[in-house]
């Protein structure tokens, strides 16, 4: 009688575990990736104090190599503005660039036409450091903006040749970005020493 | 003149400083550049153009570097990502 039950019970628990494959098996194979994936030195590696101290960092370089309303619209807007310089006429008739990049942390980069703030594309690019210091390959924040920065104004060529590019609206919500442009342009009337100054560059 | 790297977690560290006009430091700033390029790293200059605007050049071997640049920036080579 007892070898009957075991068998009953071996036959139920067989027959559990075939139901339950199908749910349990992404479960086992998510809990099995997230261990492959996040070593535990990495995770031990994290210090937020010293991302802070890197970002800090970061920061004062950055606000050491740009023009100081350039900073200033990065200190206000989180991000800034390279005016497109990749056509001969560069400045139409009226002194402004026909098109302008927003360069943010770690976002893609978004081109637009200031004059009517249509959005062009998003190119994406990264600056990984392949040694992996502390276990990440990411810059600080203002590092990748500032990496951006100089390539753009280097060489807007060889930056936007090494990119993906992409439609606007696959990374940044259309919505969010025209709401910086349109603060940006506030921000900008209300500078007005800034206007000169990007549109002295324009022409 | 000072070589400067970007770092992820640290920010910028220091890699070599030294006199251009000291053929001793400029040597060693020659070595400490060459190791940056071969490691992959793009070489930026900040410069300020004729009209005053500030914006960078990238450079790519030492002898393109101004010799009254005070820093030289190397940073990751760019790479489509997303």
């Amino acid at each position: 009688m007892f070898a009957a039950l075991g068998v009953c019970g071996l036959v139920a628990a067989v027959l559990a575990a075939e139901v339950a494959a199908p749910r349990l098996k992404p479960l086992l194979e998510r809990w099995r990736l997230r261990l492959a994936v996040v070593p535990q030195e990495d995770v031990a590696a994290y210090d937020p104090g010293r991302e802070r101290r890197a970002e800090q960092r970061a920061r004062s370089l950055l606000r050491s190599c740009v023009n100081e309303d350039d900073w200033a619209m990065y200190r206000d807007l989180g991000f800034l503005r390279v005016w497109g310089n990749g056509s001969a006429g560069a400045a139409d008739g009226h002194g402004v660039a026909p098109y302008a990049y927003l360069i943010y942390p770690h976002k893609p980069i978004v081109a637009y036409v200031p004059q009517s703030s249509r959005l062009l594309s998003e190119y994406c690019v990264d600056f990984p450091d392949r040694e992996r210091p502390y276990g990440s390959a990411r810059l600080p924040p203002s590092d990748d903006v500032l990496a951006k920065w100089m390539a753009l104004t280097a060489d807007e060529r060889r930056l936007i040749g090494s990119a993906n590019l992409h439609l606007a609206g696959r990374q940044h919500n259309p919505d969010a970005v025209r709401a910086d442009i349109a603060a940006l342009a506030r921000w900008d009337r209300a500078r007005p020493q800034s206007v000169e100054a990007a549109r002295s560059t324009a022409s | 003149m000072r070589l400067l790297r970007m770092k992820p977690g640290h920010g910028e560290v220091l890699i070599a400083e030294g006199d251009v006009e000291i053929a001793e430091q400029e040597r060693e700033l020659i070595e400490a550049f060459r190791a940056q390029l071969d490691q992959g790293m793009w070489a930026a200059v900040p410069v300020t153009s004729s009209d005053g605007r500030r914006q960078a050049e990238l450079v790519r071997d030492f002898s393109e570097v101004p010799r009254d640049a005070e820093r030289v920036i190397f940073f990751p080579r760019a790479a489509g990502g997303c």
